[in-house]
């Protein structure tokens, strides 16, 4: 499978993820912002990090760059596009997906490890995992706190577009175990056609047994599926 | 042609920096405080004399990049 990374001043989760997505045999690429062509890509991540340095809002910049143009079209012509932490920041403010992600409830950036559970499985980026399975990912981020109105929240919770949601160690989902406050414990979401995923958890940080566990792999091998 | 633009979060949608400041001020003894909300503010200078162009021109700033229009309600001022 083809892959292309976008890679942006400021993005610090490129390597990381073209490393794991390269351990499973994809053909990747690294994509510069200022780029007017993208590859035909089976699967476009656009990685974490921070983006023109967070500037006016997370994300808001990047998603008027170059590049995001073709991320749009081959988006809307049904290509895999993943947005990973300040990935899907840029893809809630270029339009792919809808919402916003406001600052942490707590006020404090936040690098830990947490759980999530899976909601929902029958999608090309969770079906390699069990339905309420339960994941420990890593979480890095100052603005995750999923926020939107009360007819998309429906739209979202009435078409399975909720793939994955905070939780603790047993799988309950409640306000304390919410790390952000984002909305109904909220960790991702997808839009209408379940081909963009937007995720604050970061699984390419858990694709190595070497340096972590591997709760983060079987993401990967979905999507080639 | 300047003109100011101040964004601030929409009423429904939870600030918590806005909450801390007050908070603050409260400890601080400014006990009559009932709320406060924090925004951001832009100084927008146009080379532009026509008036209603330059603040459609503004406006449309606002709605392409300047604001986040699911959380944030914007005012636009001119000041020269």
């Amino acid at each position: 499978m083809k892959s292309s990374v976008i890679v942006f001043p400021g993005s610090n989760c490129d390597r990381d993820i073209a490393v794991a997505l390269e351990k499973l045999q994809f053909k990747n690429s690294m994509i510069w912002h200022k780029e007017n062509i993208l590859p035909k890509s089976d699967l476009i991540v656009v990685p974490g990090g921070f983006s023109y340095g967070d500037y006016l809002r997370s994300g808001a910049i990047a998603a008027k760059s170059n590049i995001l143009n073709e991320v749009i079209k081959a988006g809307e012509r049904g290509s895999l596009i993943l947005g990973i932490c300040n990935g899907f920041q840029i893809l809630i403010e270029c339009g792919l997906l809808k919402g916003a992600l406001l600052r942490n409830s707590g006020l404090k950036f936040i690098s830990k490890n947490i759980f999530i559970k899976i909601q929902s499985n029958k999608n090309k980026f969770f079906n390699k995992y069990k339905k309420n399975e339960i994941l420990e990912l890593n979480i890095a981020h100052n603005e995750g706190n999923f926020f939107t109105d009360k007819k998309h929240l429906n739209e979202l919770e009435d078409n399975d577009l909720i793939p994955i949601k905070y939780c603790d160690k047993e799988g309950n989902i409640n306000p304390k175990t919410n790390p952000n406050g984002s909305l109904n414990n909220i960790a991702g979401i997808f839009n209408k056609n379940k081909n963009i995923l937007g995720m604050m958890p970061h699984p390419e940080r858990m694709a190595d047994k070497t340096c972590s566990n591997e709760d983060g792999l079987p993401l990967f091998l979905s999507l080639m599926n | 042609m300047k003109f100011a633009i101040t964004v601030t979060l929409k009423k429904d949608v939870l600030d918590p920096q806005g909450k801390v400041v007050s908070q603050t001020l409260k400890n601080m003894g400014m006990n009559n405080l009932s709320q406060v909300r924090q925004g951001k503010f832009f100084e927008i200078d146009l080379k532009e004399k026509d008036s209603s162009k330059a603040h459609n021109q503004v406006k449309e700033m606002c709605e392409k990049l300047l604001v986040n229009q699911i959380i944030e309600d914007f005012k636009i001022s001119k000041t020269e």
